[in-house]
């Protein structure tokens, strides 16, 4: 099974912080999170790996109070 | 209702009224769709049966509207397929909408050399009122309209069942209960057994509304469509230019008000425009769960259909599921009744159809989360797939306004034997031990599908194009001793040459070959209900007689 990589793998991790930032300028609250949604589900059809996603979800809901069902996977 | 006449059934003085009667057999409680299902199957079986209802007509309103291939293949083993589908609508092209935008489409996309079709549409007082006439094809067969069921006391042996009358009551002994009296099932509420689940906090308003129009002939369904904001509409063609309308209206929306017709006319205007020439047949305001009883057998009582478990209506997975359970039910009684089987045979009943009960539920559940999300992060991401579908394919597919029914492939059934012969096709859509029997078009003595052939009793289905499969042993076997076995099994040859005892068929397009991954030789086992219970790559009697032991908790 494929493992979630978390070591450095974005080439120009600040230019990748500053667009991410960026995209969400001048956004509402609201707006923001319907692009952040947007974005995971790109992001999580490119993977398409379900035990990788599943390993993101879990690390993503580390150290929350509610896990959900993110950590069974 | 402009279209339909609710016939009225007149209620008869039942005898036990006068003097006390025989113990029955079987007691069926629910004159709804599936307990007329499970009428029907015993009356084919020479069972005799009372089937008890506290109404004196067919379903109120349209109902369950959308009966499924496998549903339809029951019901032609039950007699009643054909005028299901004569007077239903077919249909195969389901389309989403998100405001005014197309953002996703499917096609069921029918595989021609089937019998029955994915999906008709029909309202449920056309379907009960078949089944209620099959039902009087039976002597044996007892329907007693305004019989309403006010006590059921299980014993070890039998159950009595207290039945008021117009003219009073009278008690009813039985060696077993099957109550289909729907999802408020008295007799569930009355042995005090629980079920569990979650309701779902949203109304929706349905209307049925004649219609004479061109629209075409699709599952039509919007997200937030510009005629009601913010909410979900479902259009759905019916038989006889009636159309059914679905909106949702919110948690906090007000029932009694909802239902008035000066409320539901505006919301219909809004759909179709002024000019649309319209007539409300029935209007009503319901709320969904999805439940389950942990257990459909208790004792002598069974339960069937949504007095069992229920789900939301995105799907169709209701009235469907509920003739499956009485397919998977009927046989197993009869061998019990008969004392061909052990009553350990009717748990594997509560095993095969909790187990498909769990599928449609989670199926309902996901479908009702995307239609009512329960939080607003849920909503968001909801909003987010649908902004997506428009332009991405991926997108498309996590798109739910309802997964519609599939059956059930009862893979690990404890009455499956498993393959020995390692060669099978085994992917999704195979027949694989538990999966319902795939139909072809056959020639042969009793008609030109391959369904009519199998099922009601074991069926062992061969095939060979060249030696006939029963004829390949170095002894010659009498296949035809198995249909004089105390669990009599038919036997259907596809192609070869003629064997004493098989009933031979001609595989006239080569799919049954296909669909069955067959080659000469290639035998495989039939339930009563349709399903396959083993394969094998070479006959031998004792394994056909070890696998009938097995699927029967004979062994």
């Amino acid at each position: 099974m494929a493992t979630l990589n978390t070591e450095p793998n974005l080439p120009a991790p600040d230019d990748f912080y500053e667009r991410l930032i960026a995209m969400h300028r001048g956004l509402s609250d609201d707006e923001s999170a319907l692009v952040n949604a947007k974005l995971v589900l790109l992001l999580a059809n490119h993977i398409g790996d379900a035990g990788v996603l599943a390993q993101a979800m879990a690390a993503a809901c580390n150290g929350m109070d509610a896990t959900g069902d993110a950590g069974a996977g | 209702m402009k279209t339909y006449t609710n016939p009225v059934f007149s209620y008869v003085r039942p005898a036990e009224l006068d003097a006390p009667g025989a113990r029955r057999p079987v007691v069926v409680v629910g004159a709804g769709p599936v307990g007329l299902a499970a009428a029907i199957d015993l009356g084919q079986r020479g069972i005799p049966t009372v089937v008890l209802d506290d109404d004196q007509t067919v379903s109120v309103g349209s109902r369950a509207i959308c009966y499924a291939k496998r549903a339809l293949e029951i019901l032609d083993r039950l007699g009643c397929g054909q005028q299901v589908v004569d007077k239903g609508i077919g249909w195969n092209v389901g389309k989403v909408f998100c405001r005014d935008e197309l953002v996703y489409r499917f096609d069921l996309l029918p595989e021609p050399g089937h019998r029955r079709p994915a999906f008709v549409n029909l309202q449920q007082y056309w379907f009960e009122e078949y089944l209620v006439n099959r039902v009087r094809e039976f002597d044996d067969v007892d329907l007693r309209w305004e019989n309403k069921v006010v006590g059921v006391v299980p014993h070890a042996d039998r159950v009595d069942v207290r039945v008021a009358t117009p003219e009073g009551e009278y008690t009813l002994a039985c060696d077993w209960l099957i109550a289909a009296d729907g999802s408020r099932s008295p007799v569930r509420q009355m042995l005090g057994l629980e079920w569990e689940g979650q309701m779902f906090r949203d109304r929706f308003l349905i209307a049925d509304i004649h219609m004479k129009t061109d629209f075409p002939t699709e599952r039509w369904f919007w997200f937030d469509p510009p005629f009601h904001p913010n909410q979900s509409a479902l259009l759905h063609r019916q038989a006889d230019d009636v159309w059914r309308v679905d909106f949702q209206l919110g948690w906090d929306a007000n029932p009694d008000e909802e239902r008035k017709p000066e409320r539901i006319l505006p919301r219909l205007r809004a759909m179709l425009g002024d000019k649309a020439d319209f007539e409300i047949e029935w209007a009503s305001v319901y709320t969904f769960q999805c439940r389950r009883m942990q257990r459909f057998r208790h004792g002598r009582v069974i339960f069937a259909g949504d007095a069992a478990h229920v789900v939301s209506p995105f799907g169709a997975r209701g009235a469907n599921s509920g003739i499956q359970d009485t397919d998977n039910l009927i046989w197993k009684l009869d061998l019990v009744l008969k004392g061909r089987a052990p009553d350990q045979l009717l748990d594997t009943y509560d095993v095969e159809r909790t187990r498909a009960a769990d599928e449609n539920i989670l199926n309902s559940t996901r479908s009702t989360d995307f239609i009512t999300p329960k939080s607003r992060v849920s909503r968001t991401f909801r909003d987010a797939v649908l902004s997506l579908a428009k332009k991405h394919a991926f997108a498309r597919r996590l798109v739910n306004s309802g997964r519609l029914s599939v059956p059930a492939i009862l893979v690990d059934s404890p009455l499956n034997t498993p393959d020995r012969d390692p060669d099978f096709a085994c992917g999704s859509g195979t027949m694989i031990p538990g999966a319902p029997a795939a139909d072809a078009p056959v020639a042969g003595p009793a008609g030109d599908w391959l369904l009519g052939y199998l099922g009601g009793d074991f069926t062992l289905l061969g095939f060979d194009a060249a030696v006939g499969p029963f004829g390949v042993a170095v002894e010659p076997v009498d296949v035809a001793s198995l249909a004089r076995d105390r669990i009599p099994c038919k036997v259907v040859q596809v192609g070869g040459n003629p064997t004493a005892g098989a009933t031979m068929i001609r595989d006239v397009q080569g799919l049954a070959v296909r669909r069955y991954d067959a080659r000469p030789g290639t035998v495989y086992l039939l339930r009563p209900d349709q399903h396959v219970c083993a394969r094998w790559r070479a006959f031998d009697l004792p394994s056909v007689r070890a696998a009938i032991a097995r699927a029967t908790c004979n062994h």
